[in-house]
């Protein structure tokens, strides 16, 4: 059990521009590799508006369900795949990463991109997945989504598209995405 | 020059009204029974969370897989460099030299080694070398005010830096944020990542600040607080202030970070 209360967090505010971004942030694998698939969407408010001042970042198993651990994110070479990205909104509130399929991490797991949320007028950062939507039977044994009320389920599925996933992050409102938090948050 | 800020100055509410809805807030809480650690999402005084909180609540989730680790960073992620701002320009930056350091932590106590830090500010005249930041301060054509560094074996990261000044801001009339340095944070667990504010002690204005004080608890507050440590004070060179940073619990097992040193 934790013994230190941890540290509060507060808003990234509206200055990271120029700080937090890096060449090739967004692209885990380049574009144009014949695996790369595109996970993009709107980062909207609760008046539908978007949000051109967010930051996201997606944290990810690689394609065969193994755990990334290879430094080289900040400095890409092209040919290491890292697992994590980072991407931040553009004035129509839109973010899109090139990055590859996440396998199952687990024998049956229904596989996701784990998203973090961070943006001026929010106070701290949210947590929520993007699971893929192929495997039905692998969707409808997940744990976390047995305890999402059904009507909102469908905030944490990807829609799949040619190129690959579209996931809309709602941050409020009648549809807002379902965001987490963990044991000892 | 000095108008440009105002005409665009669409926040109607005086800082008496504001600190008005912070001490009503804090009161509520006050008499409340339960202990909050974090900022509160719904937070009206700060205005542009208002239409960007979730309503609903979080959803519980026990960390699988991807969650209980996080991305690796090396030396081939951060130059050392990347550790002192006040190096990165031709020239001395203008303002009060300060290094910040502290230890990053699990909620176990535990160092978070070898892992990303990164942090930035506005420089000594509270100006940001950002397009948005349009307050007519001066720029420092010697200071970027960004830095990186990983933690050592210790979780100790350390920066050297100027001290940033205060700034307005537009969320009411006559709105001032303390002064602040970002921090963006990653632990062993993904669950961990955080990004937050560290402040300077002694701050006249967090008591009329609305990001702040969206920590509603005193106490919690505090933990954002530098110390002035004297013994990170170098002679005739710069002043030195101790942070120290503790992430929420690691999900790991005992075996798995056995694994994780492998990697």
């Amino acid at each position: 059990m934790p013994h230190l209360t941890a540290t509060p967090g507060q808003t990234i505010g509206p200055f990271y521009g120029y700080a937090l971004p890096f060449e090739a942030d967004a692209d885990l694998v380049p574009p144009g590799r014949p695996d790369a698939v595109r996970l993009h969407g709107v980062v909207t408010d609760g008046a539908g508006s978007p949000v051109p001042d967010a930051l996201l970042e997606v944290w990810q198993a690689d394609a065969d369900g193994s755990v990334p651990q290879r430094p080289g994110s900040l400095r890409r070479d092209g040919w290491t795949f890292t697992g994590w990205g980072r991407c931040a909104t553009d004035d129509a509130g839109g973010y899109s990463f090139t990055t590859v399929r996440p396998g199952a991490t687990e024998p049956g797991a229904a596989p996701f991109f784990l998203i973090t949320v961070f943006a001026r007028g929010l106070t701290n950062r949210l947590f929520t997945r993007a699971y893929l939507p192929h495997d039905q039977a692998a969707l409808e044994g997940d744990r976390l989504l047995a305890g999402v009320p059904a009507e909102r389920r469908s905030t944490l599925i990807a829609a799949a598209e040619p190129t690959g996933y579209r996931f809309d992050v709602r941050l409020q409102g009648a549809d807002e995405t379902v965001f987490l938090t963990y044991p000892g948050h | 020059m000095g108008t440009t800020n105002q005409h665009a100055d669409s926040a109607a509410a005086s800082q008496a009204e504001l600190s008005a809805e912070i001490a009503a807030i804090e009161s509520a809480y006050r008499a409340s029974d339960h202990e909050e650690t974090q900022p509160r999402l719904d937070y009206p005084p700060y205005r542009s969370s208002l239409l960007r909180h979730p309503t609903k609540a979080l959803q519980l989730a026990d960390p699988e897989t991807i969650e209980r680790w996080a991305p690796c960073f090396g030396e081939r992620d951060v130059s050392s460099l990347e550790a002192d701002l006040t190096i990165q320009h031709v020239g001395e930056p203008i303002g009060e030299r300060t290094v910040v350091t502290g230890r990053v932590v699990d909620g176990d106590g535990r160092p978070v080694r070898r892992q990303l830090v990164e942090i930035w500010q506005a420089n000594a005249g509270g100006r940001y070398m950002h397009q948005r930041d349009q307050h007519p301060a001066p720029l420092d054509p010697a200071f970027t005010g960004v830095g990186r560094c990983l933690t050592d074996d210790e979780g100790t990261y350390r920066f050297t830096t100027i001290k940033p000044g205060p700034y307005p801001w537009k969320n009411h009339h006559n709105a001032w944020r303390p002064a602040h340095i970002h921090f963006s944070l990653f632990g062993t667990d993904f669950t961990q990542r955080m990004i937050t504010q560290m402040y300077f002690p002694g701050d006249p204005l967090f008591a009329l600040d609305p990001i702040y004080q969206s920590i509603t608890d005193a106490r919690a507050r505090e933990r954002l607080v530098a110390t002035y440590d004297h013994d990170v004070t170098t002679h005739e060179w710069a002043t030195g202030y101790r942070w120290d940073i503790v992430l929420t619990g690691s999900h790991r097992t005992p075996h798995e970070d056995d694994l994780g040193d492998d990697h």
